[in-house]
């Protein structure tokens, strides 16, 4: 521990002592700052002399620590000093950092006081007065007296802290702000948080708009009512059917989880806007009138049913594979028909999935912020309206933070509701035995009607694909039909003269897409898999606190953490807005609960004895993490890496807040498009973006796929 | 003392759930002690403890005369062998073999060498390039003794090493253990539920229940002289008939129906008692004897090497082994029963 401990406190000296304290202009690793260190660039020493005597105080950490590794007669005693000198270092730390910001401080007393955001010397001190204190808790015998283990806590609880907590607390807080920089107050919050306009109910007596909050609440109901059913229709016939064309629905399942969230509004445009194709065919063939009925609630909820249903598809046909063909065979040997035993025995079964995908469905589309922004026209629904409240004529923060706030409350009562009243009702009854029984068919009124409602749907989808090509190669749906190649020149033209030159317009954004995306990706995975880690293997005191404060993120829609990511590290003492590194952030911490979900399901899968054999045979955690788990997983690596890449490249609704004129995205690139009304780059661009995703996927598959083959073959033959 | 494992008062709790009571033991360094009890009685919290996978609520633990307590697994010299052998899949058996030493960062030759070495041991030279899958189930379990024996532990533990074998397999690796133990001088401590198991391979047996000792001893010791019902009828199968104990002292009197039966045994104080009644030692016959007591055979197994009869007697029913006979009883016939009152041992009453 003396060892650990004494390269802790070199490692936290080295960030104080060599690095620039500060961020430093054109980012740390353009190392522009090497020439820099003694003036603008200084390290915390340097300025501590002279400019800024406060950074002086983590100084009192490290001395802490430094007189009990040398001090320190016993274990137990080392221990205690290093988690006092690490908390106290930490501490002064973040004292000084929230209260010295930017151009103001918050004291008086400290007048004049000014500094920018932390950097890279800021950041490496910190772990090292972190992983002083947790060396020190490891060492007082938690975590079966393991400093890795500690460590590794230590580290995800900062990290989930600083970037999840510390930026919802600003939306808590700015809630409460007054209008008109009055200052704060709790007297407009709950006036504003139950007004009626975002309450209001007009729209159900016909009277009027409904409010925002309560078009979410329909919507969100609708689409989990919709996406339920139909995922369960689809769910049916491919295990419980010999329907032949299985690969092609698999496909169709696939396809709308790679596609950038708006593109299908676009495509509903296409077909049934005032120019869509289908609208004029009406209007040629009968005279009906060209109407905007597609903007509002029903284009929004068609946009959700086809963007969600195959995330029920995906929850549902898990539960239904997961009844147990026994006892579906126990109640037709019972002399139950097909009808009875799908009504009686399997359907109830099924319930807790059912519900958990409603619950899903109805997260996802109060989350949703693509399909609305496109779609929504009049009808406002909360992540329009919190996107509208900051980036409008009228920058309203207040008014963001407080729908937010309302936001929150439904998805986190959802994803509650889900924890606690579903957690531990799980009939699906895969166990390790070998059931060898066969499924039960599906009586035949039940099967047509799943055909008849799943496969025009199927259909319906397909055609929206096909137009999504389509759209793309001609001049301007529904006005010039000519083919072209135009829309996709513009975006990705490439000139050959004196070199490469890429000059088309979606290059930049392009690029910047896939370099954040790749690297957002395996950080994603690591600090997914490393939290499945330590949640399934490992037990320490507020285990059930960290599981639920890593799935948090979950249930937080992605407009409200844009908004909290804007308001909190907008200024020191951590500022990050404008750099690529806020987006690399959000999208770690955004997709990171599905890592940890893939890992936990195969972390369980692996015999907790493996580790112990390791850890016997003088492994440490950190030496059997590496050389047993991390072979053995493969599959679940693959899967969060292919997972996070995807989301990143497709998320839109928190990126939208924090893309800088340096640093654009691809899905902000085109929502600026579809704002233009320039459809026809913006579905070039949407489809690069998914054969880009295709591509990557495949080539991850024969990247770790066939590794994976090799490894599972071997894991199911022990 | 090299080798030696001593528990000074230790305690596992699991939040409210007492896993182990206050236990103290002592294992001698270069015997095999054996852990025996039924599922749920804190054998295998204590071999865990011993490898320093479970943290003591409370309590001491000294390995070789060290205080461990509060040495995490990783760095304590004890080895294990896991009842599902838990063989790393993706490596090669000789790699599983080599990967205490290749941890500690011993050269890749030698490595091989002390692990090819092990192999040899276990009678598995030549096999080293195959994968764990590729072995049969008693090559994977000689495969996670050689793992556990090649970095010279101080203590090998066993958990349950056998359960996953067939019956007639289990008595050959058994006895390959045990010869492993005694020729290399190791400390093992072995967990099973398998009394049989335990007598044949240990030389002291501690046999738990309800997260403490019921008794500890050699096999022998736990055989003759059971301390309570329940280690005798858990150590070999036994008969238990409540008696009176009319007098107590350096020999007893019982009274057993309307008789007194004296028995050459030392016993502490008069009252309640149960008479231990081996099956085997239990006398049939068509004729009453001296000291007979008139049963009726409700049930009778002819097993080739033995038979079994269920007695209905007046003093509750009893379970008879005999060898064959060439005119065997038949179910529902009129017997007696007897039995050398030498045989007979005395438990206390209750429980």
């Amino acid at each position: 521990m003396r060892r650990t401990a004494g390269l802790w406190l070199l490692v936290g000296l080295a960030g104080y002592a060599l690095l620039p304290w500060y961020m430093v202009a054109g980012g740390f690793w353009s190392f522009g700052w090497v020439t820099e260190i003694t003036t603008v660039s200084r390290p915390a020493a340097l300025w501590a002399v002279d400019a800024r005597p406060w950074l002086a105080l983590p100084l009192a950490g490290f001395a802490l620590a430094l007189i009990a590794i040398v001090l320190a007669k016993s274990q137990l005693a080392l221990a205690r000093g290093l988690v006092v000198a690490g908390a106290a270092g930490l501490a002064l730390m973040a004292g000084q950092g929230l209260l010295i910001l930017g151009n103001r401080a918050r004291l008086d007393a400290l007048d004049g006081a000014v500094q920018p955001g932390m950097g890279a010397g800021a950041f490496v001190t910190a772990a090292g007065l972190l992983f002083l204190l947790t060396t020190g808790i490891s060492g007082l015998g938690r975590g079966r007296g393991d400093a890795f283990i500690t460590g590794l806590v230590g580290a995800i609880v900062a990290l989930v802290g600083i970037f999840v907590f510390y930026p919802m607390s600003f939306i808590l807080i700015r809630a409460f702000e007054l209008r008109d920089g009055a200052g704060m107050g709790v007297t407009e919050f709950l006036p504003r948080f139950l007004s009626p306009s975002v309450w209001s109910a007009a729209c159900l007596t016909g009277s009027g708009y409904c409010g925002a909050a309560l078009n979410s609440l329909l919507l969100g109901l609708a689409t989990a009512t919709g996406t339920t059913l139909l995922g369960l229709a689809f769910a049916l016939i491919f295990t419980r059917t010999a329907f032949p064309a299985k690969r092609l629905l698999r496909v169709l399942t696939i396809l709308p989880i790679i596609t950038p969230p708006f593109v299908i509004g676009l495509a509903l445009i296409l077909l049934f806007g005032r120019s869509g194709t289908i609208t004029e065919f009406f209007a040629d063939m009968f005279g009906w009138e060209k109407t905007r009925w597609l903007y509002g609630f029903w284009g929004v909820w068609i946009a959700q049913m086809l963007s969600f249903t195959p995330i029920a598809f995906l929850v549902l046909i898990g539960v239904v594979e997961g009844v147990s063909p026994s006892m579906e065979e126990a109640s037709q040997t019972l002399d139950a028909n097909r009808w009875q035993t799908f009504r009686r025995v399997s359907l109830p079964l099924m319930r807790p999935g059912l519900a958990n995908a409603f619950l899903l469905g109805f997260i996802e589309s109060l989350a949703d912020f693509g399909n609305p922004l496109v779609l929504g026209g009049n009808f406002n629904v909360l992540s329009t309206e919190i996107y509208f409240a900051i980036v409008g004529t009228v920058a309203d923060p207040a008014k963001a933070a407080i729908l937010s706030l309302i936001l929150l409350s439904l998805t986190l009562g959802a994803f509650l509701a889900q924890r606690t009243w579903l957690g531990k009702k799980n009939y699906a009854t895969v166990t390790g035995k070998a059931d060898s029984g066969r499924h039960a068919a599906l009586n035949d009124g039940l099967r047509w009607t799943c055909y008849a409602v799943a496969l025009p749907w199927a259909a319906f989808t397909l055609i929206l694909y096909a137009l999504i090509i389509g759209g793309s190669f001609v001049k301007l749906w529904g006005y010039d039909h000519t083919l072209t190649v135009e829309h996709y020149v513009r975006a990705f033209a490439v000139v050959f003269r004196n070199g490469v030159h890429f000059t088309g317009a979606a290059w930049d954004s392009y690029f910047t897409t896939l370099t954040i995306s790749a690297i957002a990706a395996p950080l994603t995975a690591a600090v997914g898999l490393a939290t499945a880690y330590l949640l399934v293997r490992q037990n320490f005191a507020g285990k059930n606190a960290f599981e639920f404060s890593t799935m948090l993120s979950f249930a937080i829609p992605g407009t409200v953490i844009g908004v909290a990511y804007v308001m909190a590290f907008n200024f020191p003492p951590i500022e990050l807005t404008g750099t690529g590194l806020i987006l690399i952030i959000v999208f770690v911490f955004r997709n990171m609960p599905v890592g940890v979900r893939g890992g936990i399901a195969a972390m369980s899968q692996l015999d907790k004895s493996l580790d112990e054999a390791s850890i016997m045979l003088g492994a440490n955690s950190a030496t059997t993490l590496r050389r047993v788990i991390l072979p053995l997983l493969g599959p679940a690596i693959l899967a969060a890496l292919t997972y996070s890449f995807v989301r990143a490249i497709t998320s839109v609704s928190a990126v939208i807040f924090l893309v800088s004129a340096r640093y654009n995205m691809a899905t902000s690139f085109i929502v600026g498009r579809v704002e233009n009304g320039e459809f026809g780059i913006a579905i070039a661009y949407a489809s690069v973006l998914i054969v880009t995703m295709l591509v990557a996927i495949i080539g991850l598959q024969l990247l770790i796929g066939r590794r994976r083959l090799r490894r599972s073959d071997r894991v199911e033959a022990h | 003392m090299k080798g030696s494992v001593r528990f000074e008062n230790v305690t596992k709790r699991f939040g409210s759930v007492v896993a182990l009571k206050p236990l103290s033991l002592d294992i001698a360094p270069g015997t095999l002690v054996t852990l025996l009890g039924p599922s749920g009685c804190g054998k295998t919290t204590t071999l865990r403890l011993i490898a320093g996978l479970e943290s003591a609520s409370e309590g001491k633990i000294l390995i070789g005369g060290q205080d461990v307590t509060h040495l995490s697994a990783t760095y304590r010299r004890v080895s294990m062998v896991f009842q599902s052998y838990a063989l790393f899949p993706h490596m090669t058996v000789l790699e599983n073999v080599g990967y205490g030493l290749s941890v500690k960062g011993a050269p890749k030759a030698e490595v091989r060498d002390r692990a090819e070495a092990g192999l040899d041991l276990v009678g598995l030279k030549g096999f080293g390039a195959r994968l764990p899958s590729e072995l049969s189930g008693g090559q994977q379990q000689r495969v996670a003794v050689a793992r556990a024996i090649v970095l010279e532990p101080e203590v090998l533990l066993l958990d349950e090493p056998l359960s996953n074998l067939d019956a007639k397999l289990r008595r050959h690796v058994r006895e390959e253990i045990r010869q492993i133990q005694q020729r290399l001088g190791l400390t093992a401590v072995y967990v099973t539920h398998d009394q049989e198991e335990a007598m044949a391979v240990s030389d002291r047996i501690i046999v738990m229940k309800n997260a403490e000792i019921a008794q500890a001893g050699t096999p022998r010791d736990l055989y003759d002289r059971p301390a309570s019902a329940f280690i005798a009828d858990f150590i070999g199968d036994a008969n238990l008939v409540p008696v009176e104990v009319t007098k107590a002292g350096e020999t007893a009197e019982v009274r057993l129906m309307d008789r007194t039966v004296s028995l050459p045994l030392a016993w502490h104080a008069p009252g309640p008692a149960q008479l231990v009644l081996r099956p085997h030692h239990l006398r049939l016959s068509r004729e009453a004897g001296p000291g007979t007591i008139p049963a009726e055979a409700s049930y009778a197994a002819w097993l080739g090497n033995s038979v079994q009869y269920t007695l209905k007697t007046p003093v509750g029913p009893l379970f008879v082994i005999t060898p064959p006979q060439p005119l065997p009883y038949m179910a529902g016939e009129t017997l007696h029963v007897g039995f050398e009152p030498s045989d007979a041992r005395l438990v206390p009453a209750g429980s």
